[in-house]
């Protein structure tokens, strides 16, 4: 039966919506109208909302200190990276933990997942030492592997979840009608599980790029990604809010394009089976 | 050919032995049928003999080739699912085609097989179209296209009807029927519809709790159950079954008389009893009568019987169709 909802009600919860919704967005756009701001602006008490000078000075300032295409192209390729490799090795691994679970796939999903709970800092000065040994340190491959590691457990538990839905009789049929396994799952559970996977991928990227522990600590100049161009602004001795504010409206401004773009995507696959 | 023999096959899931050491024999063309109620074990077989599931012990041929641990593909059996378990992301075309894919076929043979399987199965319209586009009847067929394209050795039915309506599923029946006819392939079907069975089948296995309860022709079965739980799984409705003292009389410990092997009548009869529910079907009248000494006896009379509920009404059974049953349930011959 649906539930009666009021005119009035549906106003309401329509405001209070917003309203928690700017309140959550709120440091953005603080953020993004700080960029547009002369420094002495951005630290101006009152604070000023929307009547200020505007300018793009800022963004001319940080483009002409540093290449922002370099840590842009930086990002992609780790968090891309690192995406695709988990991805690849996940499939399978969500695959046999799916169909063919034995008496200890429930422990060892949990056990992945504890991983996640250990504080990142506990284990920076073994991975460190292991770089500094591989020779990896300021490389990208060096941090596509081990974001690639940190997401891993998520991304199995993302594949898993989705896998689950897909009915066993499918496969089996794949197997009666003579697929090997990697056509299986290469043919037949891949692309029905591409809305799972697409938003799996997608949440993975975001992560990845904004990941910031790890790739502010095991790069210097070659392999820093946007998050390093964004902590390269904020410096404990002068005040460049303003610049500051603008190198991090360019860092997050593609991942937030794409998060637009693919919200369509996120959510279903956020969702995916929750709904029959 | 496609001849298929168990012998002494077991199954079992941790502790629990599903399929106790089975013997069977599988003619070349022949249709057979697995009936039994649901959790008989009639389906683990069927998986046991594709190879989805290995067995515990025992031994699996085809052909006369030991095909225990062979791969579901290698043996050569076209499976069709209970939900079909089409591709939804492939067209019709590409769904009738996978098998022949993987099996590397040429494609101007793919063609002709694929052209030639709509064609029997009236599907020449739809080829284009994704599974989720069709209705469960044209999913059913496609399903059977997917399996008949790779002429198999034997096909294998997973309750492939007990997703249809009524109407469809009595359609569907004599199409898998007419197939077998046409194909002369061995088939397997399994159900836990006795009415399937009886129609379909040129060899029925009842089972229970994994056992082999009696292995015949639909008649034999109908005409010769070999045990009690037969006699009640087979015919429909079901026989009537008597036991105490009516029983003793024969010498039995329960007696069995179909409801189609009783005479109503008004007037006189050997049972006497009361009318509880009539069901006028207009063909047939099924009745069921309380008596005191009998308990609850269903009969079916052709035609019309003017009956209503609470007549008195007698009940003469046809001796020579009367089945005997000893205290263990056997049959008396």
């Amino acid at each position: 039966m649906a539930r009666a909802v009021t005119n009035q009600r549906k106003t309401i919860n329509t405001i209070l919506a917003w309203a928690v919704g700017l309140l959550i967005f709120f440091p953005i756009l603080w953020t993004i109208l700080t960029s547009f701001k002369t420094e002495a602006q951005a630290i101006s008490d009152p604070p000023v909302f929307l009547f200020f000078d505007w300018t793009l000075e800022n963004y001319a300032v940080v483009q002409e200190r540093s290449n922002y295409m370099r840590f842009l192209w930086n990002s992609v390729l780790i968090a891309g990276g690192s995406t695709l490799l988990g991805v690849i090795i996940a499939v399978p691994a969500a695959w046999s933990m799916a169909f063919v679970p034995s008496k200890r796939t429930k422990d060892i999903l949990l056990w992945m997942l504890s991983t996640k709970m250990l504080p990142a800092v506990g284990v920076l000065y073994p991975i460190y030492l292991i770089f500094i040994k591989f020779g990896i340190l300021d490389s990208r491959i060096g941090l596509i592997i081990v974001l690639m590691l940190i997401n891993l457990p998520i991304i199995i538990w993302m594949l898993y979840t989705y896998f689950k839905e897909i009915p066993g009789e499918i496969l089996e049929a794949a197997r009666m009608d003579g697929a090997t396994l990697k056509e299986e799952i290469l043919y037949v559970l891949t692309p029905m599980a591409i809305p799972g996977i697409a938003s799996t991928i997608l949440l993975n990227f975001i992560l990845a790029w904004n990941e910031a522990f790890w790739t502010l600590n095991l790069t210097a100049a070659k392999a820093a990604p946007l998050t390093a161009f964004i902590a390269s602004y904020s410096s404990p001795e002068g005040l460049f809010y303003a610049k500051l504010s603008a190198a991090s409206t360019m860092a997050i401004a593609p991942i937030l394009i794409l998060g637009w773009f693919s919200q369509k995507q996120l959510v279903r696959g956020l969702t995916f089976g929750a709904v029959k | 050919m496609g001849s298929i023999t168990l012998s002494k096959v077991t199954k079992s899931f941790g502790e629990a032995q599903v399929i106790p050491p089975l013997d069977l024999e599988i003619n070349d063309g022949e249709f057979v049928v697995f009936v039994g109620p649901s959790g008989c074990g009639k389906s683990t077989l069927l998986r046991l003999i594709a190879g989805l599931e290995d067995v515990s012990s025992g031994e699996i041929s085809i052909d006369g080739v030991d095909a225990t641990s062979l791969a579901p593909a290698k043996r050569k059996l076209a499976m069709v699912f209970q939900s079909y378990a089409l591709y939804p992301h492939m067209s019709v075309k590409k769904n009738i085609a996978f098998p022949l894919k993987m099996a590397g076929m040429d494609p101007a043979e793919q063609e002709k097989r694929i052209a030639n399987a709509a064609k029997v199965l009236n599907l020449t319209d739809y080829i284009d179209r994704r599974p989720g586009q069709l209705s469960g009847g044209q999913r059913q067929r496609v399903a059977i296209g997917r399996a008949i394209v790779r002429e198999p050795e034997a096909f294998l039915f997973d309750e492939p009807l007990s997703n249809l309506d009524a109407a469809l599923r009595v359609n569907m029946r004599a199409e898998i029927s007419e197939l077998h006819q046409q194909l002369a392939t061995t088939m397997i079907y399994v159900t836990h519809d006795q009415v399937e069975a009886m129609t379909m089948a040129d060899k029925i296995v009842v089972l229970r709790a994994g056992h082999i309860e009696q292995v015949g022709s639909p008649l034999e079965l109908y005409e010769r159950p070999r045990n009690l739980f037969v006699a009640g799984f087979i015919g429909s409705p079901k026989m009537n079954l008597i036991s105490g003292a009516e029983a003793a009389k024969h010498d039995a410990a329960t007696i069995g008389i179909r409801p189609e092997h009783i005479t109503l009548s008004k007037e006189s009869g050997t049972w006497a009893g009361k009318v509880g529910l009539a069901e006028h079907l207009g063909s047939d009248t099924f009745s069921r009568i309380h008596s005191d000494e009998l308990g609850e006896i269903t009969v079916r009379t052709i035609g019309d019987f003017a009956i209503k509920h609470g007549d008195t009404v007698y009940m003469t059974p046809d001796m020579s169709k009367l089945h005997r049953f000893d205290a263990d349930g056997l049959a008396i011959r």
